[in-house]
């Protein structure tokens, strides 16, 4: 909250998370290799590639789950370390994993400030955390039924939405999504997709995890594409088609998909277009 | 009242859609507090219901069929049999919150009155003194409990099992060949356990002052609330619990008081049920105990320190159960070898559990261990008035625990077949 609204044309070049030569081996497996990858303010760049291409390793590896074997991690231009999810969190990225975390029996403003309730003369300040609740889920135009409601209760969607909510309590500059989508209905994906949009609108930098193509292209303003834990293209949306993200994806046509990514990246870098 | 953690409403959601959020959620005067209701009762969630309706029934019940068990004197002695149990069911809920249980209450209870008799008696040391042992040998125990539960990862159900079985043999090896102690008769512990009652004045001013406890921050919470621009309760809805407060409180002063009064220790046991309530609804420590219920790996990934937390409810069970130790001993004048023994157990679990509190972690009703142990009391209290035996007190009580779990259960389904989630 209190995040200044940061217009999309107003970022500087720096992005604000800049990963280069990462690499992480799990054992004899070789999970990620010489990955490079950007996020800017204002901006989501979905990340996509295959089961086991690397995503959630190296979404762990931002979150401070599972750091890096090696490589370079710039956030905001300073080269940092993210040993652990403190440092994460303390950096500004918020991660949201698939389970959303969230506990079934409190309500919403109880899961939203959970560990870091607001506190009046050291009793819990309902007040305040309610007025805070209801003014950034309307910042953000995200629809609950109600604040004090439990968790329990709400659809699938909605629970998401208060995982998302959640995560920028701590005003992050960078929040990572894994598969927001995932098992949601029609409607709700919309919910979903519409809140993604009001975080870019933000300002913050976004990291988004998917598998489904339709997404993707309704949100992201680039593709960065992870195949066997490498680099396997970056494009950007309106500039490429489903079929060439899915090839880079698959490798189906792995030559030409990894030229015009280079190509791609040459020329436009990762700017991003204005919101659509 | 406003806080709808225990009350698992789920309004229908004709509507999601819309700014829900500025909606009066609490507000509405009484109308919108009746349809609230009423939307609660639809949707399967009875609240509180089902164990009033049952606590009435079996008042009827009794009373039919003995007149003494709505009488002063035995209402006067049913107080104070139930607070000791009482105790020891507060530090159960506490325990189930956690979604996890402790076995060991009623040996603890019994073991602490046997290290409060053989203080006090067989080595002459003071009451206080005595009961400052008895309370750290609680917190031992518990912390015994919690370290061995959060360090070495055994189930609580299986170390408080053995502890179940260690702090009786504590007992028994504490009390030696003595078998039972009687505390002096003149030594106050005899004294306000047998023999201490608010009258009506006394009485009174402790009512005045639980009226005052509830409006005055409800009252600053609805100003600073409406101040804020949040929902708010209306004024008729607190005056609304406010007059029932008084009601409730004015019924009970008036039937104990024509006999003996309000025991003292029955005073202590509310108090405790009251402060335990507070702690867990209005401060950081209860919501973290709730959320560690509701979803551990959610609290901890939220920075909650889990392990400590857990630990310190372990403690707390453990000094609460010991405390219902030392009252029971006050209150029978003896700690013994059967102290703490037989259905106490049973019976605080069962009064947490009727009360409303849920098994699985993070669900409880508000005053549980009260509301439940008046019910788990009322039972053997009635058929000994009935001069029926032990048997059908042991018939009956595991029936009403499994019939108040089956409400729950069905209310639960009622819930989720109502709720989206």
């Amino acid at each position: 909250m209190g995040a200044a609204t940061v217009a999309p044309s107003t970022r500087t070049g720096t992005p604000v998370l800049a990963l280069d030569g990462i690499s992480k081996r799990f054992g004899a497996v070789q999970a990620l290799s010489d990955v490079h990858f950007e996020a800017h303010a204002g901006e989501v760049v979905a990340l996509v590639g295959d089961n086991g291409a690397g995503k959630s390793t190296l979404v762990k590896i931002i979150s401070g789950v599972g750091p890096a074997d090696e490589g370079q991690i710039l956030f905001q231009g300073r080269p940092v370390d993210i040993p652990n999810p403190h440092a994460s969190q303390h950096l500004g990225i918020a991660t949201v994993f698939q389970d959303l975390a969230l506990c079934d029996n409190l309500d919403v403003v109880a899961n939203l400030f959970l560990g870091n309730e607001a506190l009046r003369r050291g009793r819990l300040d309902e007040a305040t955390m309610e007025k805070r609740s209801a003014d950034l889920l309307a910042e953000l135009s995200a629809r609950l039924p109600d604040v004090r409601l439990p968790v329990a209760s709400l659809s699938g969607g909605q629970r998401q939405t208060v995982a998302i909510c959640r995560s920028l309590l701590g005003d992050p500059r960078l929040i990572a999504l894994d598969e927001p989508t995932a098992a949601l209905g029609v409607a709700q994906t919309a919910g979903v997709l519409n809140l993604i949009e009001q975080l870019r609108r933000r300002g913050l930098a976004v990291v988004l995890i998917s598998h489904n193509m339709a997404d993707v292209f309704a949100v992201a303003d680039r593709v960065s594409v992870l195949r066997l834990g490498r680099n396997a293209g970056e494009f950007r949306v309106g500039q490429t088609t489903n079929e060439e993200v899915v090839a880079a994806i698959t490798g189906a046509t792995d030559n030409v998909v990894a030229q015009r990514a280079r190509r791609g990246a040459d020329q436009s870098g990762p700017e991003p277009e204005g919101p659509r | 009242m406003s806080h709808p953690m225990d009350q698992v409403d789920q309004p229908n959601l004709v509507d999601p859609a819309g700014p829900g959020l500025a909606a009066p959620t609490g507000g509405g005067g009484l109308r919108g507090q009746a349809s609230a209701g009423a939307r609660r009762l639809r949707s399967g969630d009875l609240g509180s219901a089902p164990i009033i309706v049952g606590l009435l029934l079996i008042v009827v019940i009794f009373q039919i069929s003995t007149p003494t068990f709505l009488s002063s004197a035995n209402l006067v002695s049913l107080s104070s049999q139930i607070a000791s149990t009482g105790i020891i069911a507060v530090g159960v809920v506490l325990m189930l919150l956690l979604g996890e249980i402790d076995l060991s209450v009623g040996s603890v209870s019994g073991a602490a009155a046997a290290v409060l008799a053989v203080s006090n008696v067989k080595h002459g040391l003071s009451p206080a003194v005595s009961i400052g042992i008895v309370l750290a040998t609680g917190v031992v125990i518990g912390l015994l409990h919690g370290l061995v539960f959060t360090k070495f990862g055994v189930p609580s159900f299986v170390v408080t099992l053995a502890g179940l079985l260690v702090w009786l043999g504590l007992q028994r090896r504490v009390l030696s060949s003595t078998g039972t102690i009687n505390l002096p008769r003149h030594g106050w512990l005899l004294d306000v356990g047998q023999f201490k009652y608010f009258g009506y004045l006394g009485a009174g001013v402790i009512a005045a002052l639980l009226l005052v406890a509830y409006l005055v921050p409800a009252l600053a919470a609805r100003h600073r609330r409406t101040a804020m621009g949040l929902p708010s309760r209306s004024l008729g809805g607190i005056g609304v619990t406010a007059l029932g407060i008084a009601v409730v409180s004015a019924l009970v002063i008036y039937s104990l008081c024509q006999d003996l009064g309000v025991p003292w220790i029955f005073v202590f046991f509310l108090v405790l049920v009251v402060l335990v309530d507070w702690v867990l609804r209005r401060t950081r420590y209860g919501r973290h105990v709730f959320a560690i219920g509701g979803n551990i790996e959610a609290a901890r990934r939220s920075g909650i320190r889990v392990d400590t937390i857990r630990c310190s409810v372990f403690v707390l069970c453990s000094v609460l159960a010991a405390t219902g130790g030392v009252v029971e001993a006050m209150r029978a004048g003896s700690a013994g070898r059967d102290t703490g023994t037989g259905d106490v157990l049973i019976n605080a679990i069962a009064a947490a559990v009727i009360g409303g509190t849920s098994l699985f972690g993070g669900r409880t009703r508000r005053f549980a261990a009260l509301l439940g142990i008046l019910v788990i009391g009322s039972i053997p209290n009635g058929l000994n008035l009935l001069n029926l035996s032990d048997d059908l007190r042991f018939i009956i009580t595991g029936s009403v625990l499994i019939a108040a779990v089956i409400v729950d259960a069905l209310s639960r389904r009622g819930r989720q077949a109502s709720g989206a989630g």
